[in-house]
């Protein structure tokens, strides 16, 4: 409980979660929340010209190119991008954590042939497996965070590796062994909690890197389906206006900026309570 | 001594050195003559390390110097731009730092990092650079200096590099070389040579020596005049003679009565009735050495046919210089490394033991490792560290691990409320305590202590080697002692067993070994220990020819000759 509340007491922390709970708050009330029908194109949405609104008193952030409110794209934009960040990237470092922890406390040829598969990932163009998953698999939300993870896990799994034998080589993991610690007590007793800092820094900055591999893969077509909104495809959908209709591409990218400095803010805070040498000695 | 008729060449006035608001340096001032030596003294923290950095004006950033002066030549160095202090540093005041492997540049030779230093102060022909880099090396005795000049650093040994890092320092010929612990990270035979080398090369050149070191034997062979500092502070400057002789504050005299003195114990309480605890036979450790697919493969024999005994309530100590097999033994008793030969306690064979019978030998055999901090994860509480052997082995519930925590910490002489404070709220000696308490915890017959005093001050390494000698006596325990230290193994252990090259090369009650030895390593390993003692200054000569180790590494098959020992008295054996 006090660590949440020393937590709280920090303004960078108290400001970054207001802002996350708004997003969740903003995409779990979507239906409710948003103005218009995020699909719905209006007439009166585009210029006589045809080129979408700026910002205003009907549309408060514009219109798309399609003469769709951008507001309520956003909003319902936050669903997707929300839920893909997190459970893809969660997916991503827990797969990854295992891995690396696995390979680099038992090393031998499990650990080899782990780590010999991790750099074949690597090698492997991480678009090109991502569009092969999507055209094995029907595209939805779950399958694009599958895919994600796919793609995002080997990056984690080869930190945590090299970590993982830095610590396993240190004093007090060799003195839990003359205790008669299991393995597993050492693992996750001992080596776990040092790593938080690592797991909590990919967990948070992995964040941003999946909402923006999601927007790559939407724009290629593998990705969330048209015309359900996620931040990544409203971004991509509108690039090429970005001169004439720079808000259709700012506004997003502001938001996904937010969201992960947020996120990052929050868990490097969350390291540091967690640490108890940071606290000085008494 | 000449200090009246000649003017100090380097003096420190009232200088004080603070970190933000903290103050860690106090108004120090001290002068260094020419040709003079200077020791300052002082256990860790007591700011003489800042105190070199600050003449050699290598400060860390955050550091500042409110108020005094450094006065070298009629200049301050404090109030010189920094440009005048590079071409100061390395020309008229060298340096030579612990670590000579850290300190040397790995990716250069030596020859081109001698060149360097060189080139950099003095405008000389090519010629005349490798004529004078040649010169140096010579000068410190380094052996085949031609090919030394075209190796890298991590081709030489540790007193090798400690040796190029002095050539460094003294080839632009400096007025003033300051030594931060030059001798601390080797071996006691490579010190002695180290220590031989400045002696010589103070004369040959006529330079002034700073010497900063922990160690009081060193001080009393290398100072003429000692500044003994504690916690920023001055406590004592004197003359070594009359340092040694008559100590005037009360830190000093404690700090000197704390210092283990080689060949001061006398013999050892009579245990050879006792049964055998631990009896270890043939015990040999090879390592495979990785070569490549169609190579043959070697063995590493770190440890080579060990036969010893370990009497119930006995302190036997294991010493010898780094590389000798030592800490690789102790880890085979614990059952951390695979081993050939027999371990038998109490009559169990522990070899090839796994499982429920090895959690069950664990109890009885603990282990306190060299450095304290590192022992302990820094994430977890004392109570959580000291009860962690309770709930592996007995799943204590938390109320009654709670408190036999208590009591062992009361046992370590620390309070309870330590329970819930993290390691780095200690100090190191405090740290050693917890790591005492914890391998009490299960209350072990033997307790494996590798080099478990080494990193600590010497007042704090008193205090520890008293708790450990108290417990022995209250729980019956026995202790296996690996160390370096002659002077420390001579006050704790009732006998010794000297290693060299994985072997026992001599063994026997303490002062068999340690006052009569038979063994030409054993001598020449007691020789070098520096006495902390003006009146026997040692003549460390003889043992700046290098002492030829065999490598051993061996061919697949090697078979090493067996051991012949000669019993020089009952308890006394000698390897022929």
């Amino acid at each position: 409980m006090s660590t949440a509340v020393a937590l709280l007491r920090r303004p960078t922390v108290a400001v970054s979660l207001l802002y996350i709970v708004l997003v969740v708050v903003l995409a779990a009330l979507a239906p409710w929340l948003s103005p218009f029908d995020p699909s719905e194109q209006f007439i009166e949405g585009l210029s006589m010209e045809g080129a979408p609104l700026a910002p205003g008193d009907i549309y408060w952030l514009g219109t798309d190119l399609l003469g769709r409110d951008l507001l309520s794209r956003l909003i319902y934009g936050a669903r997707t991008s929300l839920f893909i960040g997190l459970v893809a990237n969660g997916m991503a470092v827990l797969i990854g954590t295992l891995v690396g922890l696995t390979a680099g406390f038992l090393r031998g040829w499990l650990g080899s042939a782990l780590m010999r598969f991790t750099d074949l990932m690597m090698a492997f163009p991480a678009l090109l497996l991502a569009i092969a998953l999507s055209a094995i698999f029907q595209p939805s939300v779950w399958i694009v965070a599958l895919v994600i993870a796919m793609v995002n896990w080997v990056q984690v799994a080869r930190v945590i590796y090299s970590e993982t034998i830095a610590l396993s080589a240190r004093d007090f993991v060799a003195v839990e062994r003359t205790l008669g610690a299991s393995s597993l007590r050492i693992l996750f007793s001992h080596l776990l909690p040092h790593l938080l800092p690592t797991i909590l820094v990919w967990a948070t900055l992995g964040i941003s890197t999946t909402v923006l591999l999601e927007a790559t893969l939407s724009y290629l077509g593998v990705g969330v389906q048209p015309p359900t909104p996620s931040w990544g495809n409203i971004i991509f959908e509108s690039q090429t206006y970005f001169t004439s209709a720079p808000w259709l591409v700012f506004i997003p990218g502001a938001a996904i900026i937010l969201l992960s400095l947020a996120f990052n803010l929050v868990g490097d805070a969350l390291r540091d309570e967690l640490d108890p040498t940071l606290q000085g000695r008494s | 001594m000449s200090q009246n008729d000649s003017q100090a060449i380097l003096s420190v006035q009232r200088l004080s050195i603070e970190f933000g608001a903290k103050r860690v340096v106090d108004d120090l001032s001290f002068a260094l003559y020419p040709r003079q030596t200077l020791c300052i003294a002082g256990e860790s923290g007591s700011g003489k390390s800042l105190t070199s950095l600050a003449i050699m004006g290598l400060l860390p950033k955050q550091a500042h110097t409110p108020s005094g002066a450094i006065v070298f030549e009629n200049r301050d160095l404090l109030s010189l731009a920094e440009r005048e202090r590079q071409q100061l540093r390395g020309k008229d005041i060298g340096m030579i730092f612990q670590e000579p492997m850290t300190s040397l540049n790995p990716l250069m030779t030596v020859g081109q990092q001698l060149a360097e230093t060189l080139r950099r102060h003095e405008p000389l022909s090519r010629q005349a650079i490798a004529k004078r880099c040649r010169e140096m090396l010579e000068a410190v005795r380094m052996p085949q200096v031609e090919k030394r000049l075209t190796q890298y650093p991590h081709e030489l040994s540790g007193g090798m590099r400690q040796r190029v890092m002095i050539a460094m320092a003294m080839l632009c010929r400096p007025k003033v070389l300051i030594a931060d612990e030059p001798t601390t990270a080797l071996d006691v035979t490579i010190q002695a040579q180290i220590l031989e080398l400045m002696r010589e090369l103070q004369q040959q050149y006529g330079t002034s020596l700073l010497l900063i070191t922990h160690d009081m034997g060193v001080v009393a062979e290398m100072a003429d005049q000692v500044v003994v500092m504690n916690q920023g502070r001055v406590e004592e400057q004197a003359p070594v003679r009359q340092l040694f002789a008559t100590p005037q504050a009360a830190y000093t005299q404690k700090l000197l009565a704390a210092v283990p003195v080689l060949g001061s114990a006398g013999i050892p309480e009579d245990l050879s009735q006792q049964p055998a605890l631990l009896e270890v036979r043939n015990l040999s450790v090879r390592f495979a050495l990785r070569s490549g697919w169609f190579e043959a493969g070697k063995n590493v024999h770190a440890v080579e046919n060990l036969n010893f005994d370990l009497r119930a309530g006995e302190t036997l100590g294991l010493v010898g210089e780094s590389g000798c097999g030592k800490s690789t033994t102790g880890k085979a008793l614990m059952n951390m490394l695979a081993y050939e030969g027999s371990v038998k306690l109490l009559g169990q064979e522990l070899n090839g033991l796994h499982g429920d019978a090895l959690q069950r030998v664990r109890r009885d055999v603990q282990m306190v490792f060299q450095d304290p901090y590192a022992a302990l994860n820094p994430r977890k509480t004392i109570f959580e560290l000291v009860g962690e052997p309770l709930l592996i082995h007995d799943r204590l519930p938390n109320a009654p691990r709670r408190e036999r925590v208590a009591q062992l910490l009361h046992q370590v002489g620390l309070p309870a409320d330590a329970m819930a404070r993290y390691p780095h709220q200690f100090s190191g000696g405090q740290r050693q305590r917890i790591c005492i308490a914890r391998a009490l915890a299960l209350n072990p017959k033997l307790i494996i202590a590798d080099e478990s005093v080494s990193a600590l001050d010497v007042s704090v390494q008193a205090q520890v080697l008293e708790l450990l000698e108290q417990l022995r006596e209250e729980q019956g325990l026995s202790y296996l002692f690996i160390s370096h230290d002659m002077a420390v193994v001579e006050r704790i252990c009732h006998r010794v067993a000297v290693m060299y090259g994985g072997q026992i090369v001599e063994i026997g009650r303490r002062d068999q070994v340690l006052h009569n030895p038979q063994h030409a390593y054993t001598k020449r390993l007691l020789s070098a220990v520096p006495l902390p003692d003006v009146e026997r200054k040692r003549d460390f000569k003889s043992l700046l020819q290098e002492f030829r180790t065999p490598s051993p590494i061996k061919e697949l098959g090697f078979v090493a000759p067996v051991q012949q020992f000669v019993q020089v008295s009952e308890e006394h054996a000698v390897a022929t």
